[in-house]
């Protein structure tokens, strides 16, 4: 089946101002076909009003054997977190 | 009651195609279709029951869409004999959607400027539906007409076995008619050049080819149905029958 149906890979936008965020996958046999399957497959619920469709293989993943490498080096860089100053409250919400 | 027979007619029509599209639940050929079709289903359910709860208070019997979606035979149905065909295979059920949709869209888009304001109400919820039909049912029509072998044959057959079932969606009953002087509903007759326009797109792009209809098959409209629906009807209404009054 993935011959004629190959995989895509789905991005739903649920608000006007937010980003596309990913939500699944699903298989269609063209991109028409497969922006149709999202919105029946992923938007029964009111999820979103604006959709992407990727094609699998289209995307280059990070190599799961990299992952310490990648990501363990910002562990001890909290400084990087906003978190030492205080907002004053007439600020309200950031 | 011409407005009731008439609003009945028109949600026959919607409760009858989605029931018959709720039986590819489960039973479709890919999981990203066994959710479109529902959807598609509950989508025609959905107009069927408001049109149903209006015709009743219509009617002023106190009949509700329960009693009238259940508790009335073959005969009494005033569905087009269009939705009542069986599903076939996927090619018969795409037609078949495609081309009621394609009927349907243009018939709310001017419904929207009825006297009746359920009617408008509903007009403007189905219309957008109607149009995601036509896309859906459309695209596969595509596809399959200038897919493979097996699916152009498949197409070509589904063609052949509903053509003759399109120009009774064009007429109007008589209580139909009464409906439409009043302006309460579309007159049917008027939208055939935009359904015409819409299926021959979709059919150039499926490398079909619309056959002339040696002749068209009535009916539905005086109650008079094809076998088939009786068993949609048996299974469709067994659990209310059985169980009178019962409550989810």
């Amino acid at each position: 089946m993935t011959a004629t149906t190959p995989l895509w890979e789905v991005f739903i936008r649920p608000r006007n101002g937010l980003a596309h965020k990913h939500v699944g996958s699903l298989h269609a046999a063209d991109e028409v076909m497969a922006l149709q399957s999202a919105r029946d497959v992923y938007t029964r619920r009111g999820e979103g009003n604006s959709i992407w469709v990727v094609p699998s293989a289209a995307i280059t993943a990070s190599d799961p054997d990299q992952t310490a490498e990648n990501f363990e080096p910002t562990a001890d860089k909290i400084y990087r977190h906003p978190t030492f100053y205080e907002i004053p409250d007439d600020v309200g919400h950031m | 009651m011409a407005e009731f027979e008439a609003l009945l007619e028109i949600a026959d029509d919607h409760l009858i195609l989605g029931h018959r599209i709720s039986e590819w639940c489960g039973h479709a050929p890919m999981l990203e279709e066994d959710l479109a079709l529902p959807n598609m289903g509950l989508d025609l359910i959905g107009t069927a029951r408001t049109l149903y709860d209006h015709a009743g208070k219509l009617e002023g019997k106190g009949r509700s869409e329960d009693d009238l979606a259940y508790l009335r035979d073959e005969r009494e149905y005033r569905n087009c004999l269009l939705v009542e065909r069986p599903n076939e295979d996927f090619a018969h059920t795409m037609l078949r959607q495609f081309y009621f949709a394609a009927f349907m869209r243009p018939y709310w888009l001017a419904a929207l400027d009825s006297t009746d304001e359920t009617v408008r109400g509903v007009a403007g919820k189905a219309e957008k539906e109607m149009a995601y039909h036509i896309r859906h049912a459309g695209e596969w029509v595509i596809r399959m007409g200038d897919g493979t072998d097996e699916s152009a044959a498949r197409m070509r057959d589904a063609v052949e076995a509903l053509h003759i079932y399109v120009d009774e969606l064009f007429d109007s009953s008589d209580a139909a008619q009464e409906a439409e002087a009043a302006g309460v509903l579309p007159l049917r007759d008027a939208l055939r050049t935009t359904w015409d326009r819409t299926v021959a797109e979709v059919f150039a792009e499926a490398l079909l080819a619309q056959p002339e209809a040696a002749y068209a098959q009535r009916g539905g409209r005086q109650g008079i149905h094809n076998e088939t629906l009786g068993h949609l009807l048996a299974e469709m209404q067994v659990v209310h029958r059985a169980h009178p009054g019962a409550r989810w």
